[in-house]
């Protein structure tokens, strides 16, 4: 049981929830009521996952903020997903581009237990959680979005990595036919990402399967993907296919693309300057003015430990 | 066609359709129907429209050139005067919506950014265009009038490079730009060839 001990990098509980939102956590609180979670999560299995069911009744996290949401139309219209347009509005337009039926994951590498699953065996539906996280995108904008989903921890030790596993790597759907911004070269496709093991099993790093109480909209990299919300938000790959353990540090797909800009780590941290967006301040969707990025996104206390005694600027 | 653009009423006309785009921000400003990101809406609109204007004001030559026109280039000062307007306004949005006049911040960002400086210097070079553009400024500086609004062909080249520069991976845009740029300063060279050769025959 975890107790929750406000953080310093916590924002106060001012920020009132959108009723909208109040409304649908009144849905769950009342399906939960009428016993019916079970249902609802049995709604992602056998081939009925669809975008807009309500996932029963995520259980809430002392890791969430309490910070204002950032409306759902932002957070579903705004979007960078290259697989389905390269321009922010694409991603929502192309959607049912993305075929998320049949879907499987491949488990590969230094584990004792690889070979083909559904989304429901490595994300136990029973167990969701709410995670209310910021988002950080390395373009200087940011978001508070509810992700609904299960610690990625909990996925990974089932899968049993041996010692040799020092990275986990993740490999986002490849489908040239279907996915518009597959069909230009415009990243080494598919895109990759990776994660070291220890930032894997961390418990922030958050297997998803929903957000806003819902399934994942296709745009939002449905039906499975990982939020890592103290790194910048192309590290939190989306549609996953393919997870790997490996021993040696994998590459990543946007430090393949431009190395000198995007690091492996990529870390949110307002001291390292970046070549196209000063990082010190961020502009909160829906918001005039700008913040102050905070380091590690805010994640500081949780995750700093992680990266004692490494030079930030050199593993940036 | 002469008539025509001879014609009084096509001067006014052409000024409010070169304010279009500016009347849709200002009204998608107002009514909130600018997207997701209004603020950055403004700045890549207003960016984009200033290297569409800066092109629009190349085309003159060629087109009338090509058309056999001369009458067009009554218009040309209006499109540069207008390339202007959207540049000012572009660097504005930078300076009021992503920096809040933060000079040292800013200062940082055109030493630090590549794009930013390229766009600068962009900007910085229209500045004596617009401040010659006047008839009386044509008249007082003669010859060194053409020679100084060459500089638009740099500010251009800034402005491509400035987009080029600050886009992540998907250059298409840029490369459009780029190449209609391209054809338009091909049309002068081979312009300025065949010149020189049937001055020599």
């Amino acid at each position: 049981m975890l107790i929750r001990i406000p953080k310093h990098s916590d924002e106060k509980e001012s920020a009132v929830t959108d009723p909208e939102i109040y409304r649908q956590r009144r849905v769950f609180m009342q399906q939960c009521a009428a016993g019916m979670a079970g249902l609802a999560g049995g709604l992602l299995v056998g081939g009925q996952a669809q975008a807009g069911l309500t996932l029963g009744a995520p259980r809430s996290s002392p890791y969430s903020t309490d910070e204002e949401l950032t409306p759902i139309h932002a957070a579903t219209h705004y979007n960078n997903f290259y697989e389905l347009g390269y321009k922010k509005e694409d991603p929502s337009r192309n959607a049912a581009a993305l075929i998320t039926e049949p879907w499987t994951v491949e488990v590969e590498g230094y584990c004792e237990n690889p070979g083909t699953y559904a989304v429901e065996d490595l994300v136990p539906m029973d167990q969701l959680e709410e995670r209310i996280y910021r988002l950080r995108c390395v373009e200087a904008w940011s978001m508070v979005i509810p992700w609904v989903g299960v610690p990625l921890a909990t996925a990974l030790k089932k899968l049993r990595p041996t010692s040799q596993a020092r990275y986990v790597a993740f490999q986002t759907i490849l489908d040239p036919e279907n996915l518009p911004g597959q069909r230009r070269d415009v990243l080494d496709w598919p895109y990759v990402e990776g994660l070291r093991i220890d930032e894997a099993m961390h418990p922030l790093t958050l297997l998803t399967v929903g957000m806003y109480g819902q399934v994942l909209p296709n745009q939002n990299g449905a039906p499975i993907r990982i939020i890592v919300p103290w790194k910048y938000g192309f590290k939190s790959i989306k549609s996953i296919v393919r997870i790997r353990f490996i021993e040696g540090q994998p590459p990543t797909a946007w430090n393949r693309a431009a190395p000198n800009e995007y690091g492996f780590y990529s870390n949110v941290n307002p001291e390292v300057n970046h070549p196209r967006w000063s990082q010190r301040r961020e502009r909160r969707i829906g918001e005039f003015r700008k913040r102050q990025t905070l380091m590690l996104n805010g994640y500081a206390e949780e995750v700093a430990h992680l990266y004692s005694g490494m030079d930030l600027h050199k593993y940036f | 066609m002469r008539a025509l653009t001879a014609a009084g009423w096509i001067k006014p006309a052409l000024f409010l359709l070169c304010l279009v785009p500016a009347i849709d921000l200002a009204h998608g400003a107002w009514t909130n129907t600018l997207g997701v990101n209004p603020l950055e809406t403004l700045t890549h609109s207003t960016g984009t429209w200033t290297l569409r204007f800066l092109l629009l004001t190349l085309l003159i030559t060629p087109l009338i050139r090509i058309m056999k026109v001369p009458a067009l280039l009554h218009y040309r000062r209006m499109l540069g005067l207008f390339a202007f307007f959207y540049a000012s306004v572009h660097l504005g949005t930078y300076l009021w919506f992503d920096k809040f006049f933060d000079w040292q911040e800013i200062w940082l960002d055109i030493q630090d950014r590549l794009f930013i400086t390229a766009g600068v210097t962009a900007f910085l070079l229209l500045v004596p265009l617009a401040l010659t553009s006047t008839r009386r400024a044509q008249r007082a500086l003669g010859n060194a009038w053409n020679r100084l609004h060459r500089l638009i062909y740099v500010a251009t080249t800034a402005g491509i490079l400035h987009y080029f520069w600050l886009v992540k991976a998907d250059y298409l845009e840029p490369i459009i730009y780029a190449s209609i740029f391209a054809a338009l300063m091909l049309a002068r060279i081979r312009k300025s060839s065949t010149v020189s050769m049937s001055g020599i025959s």
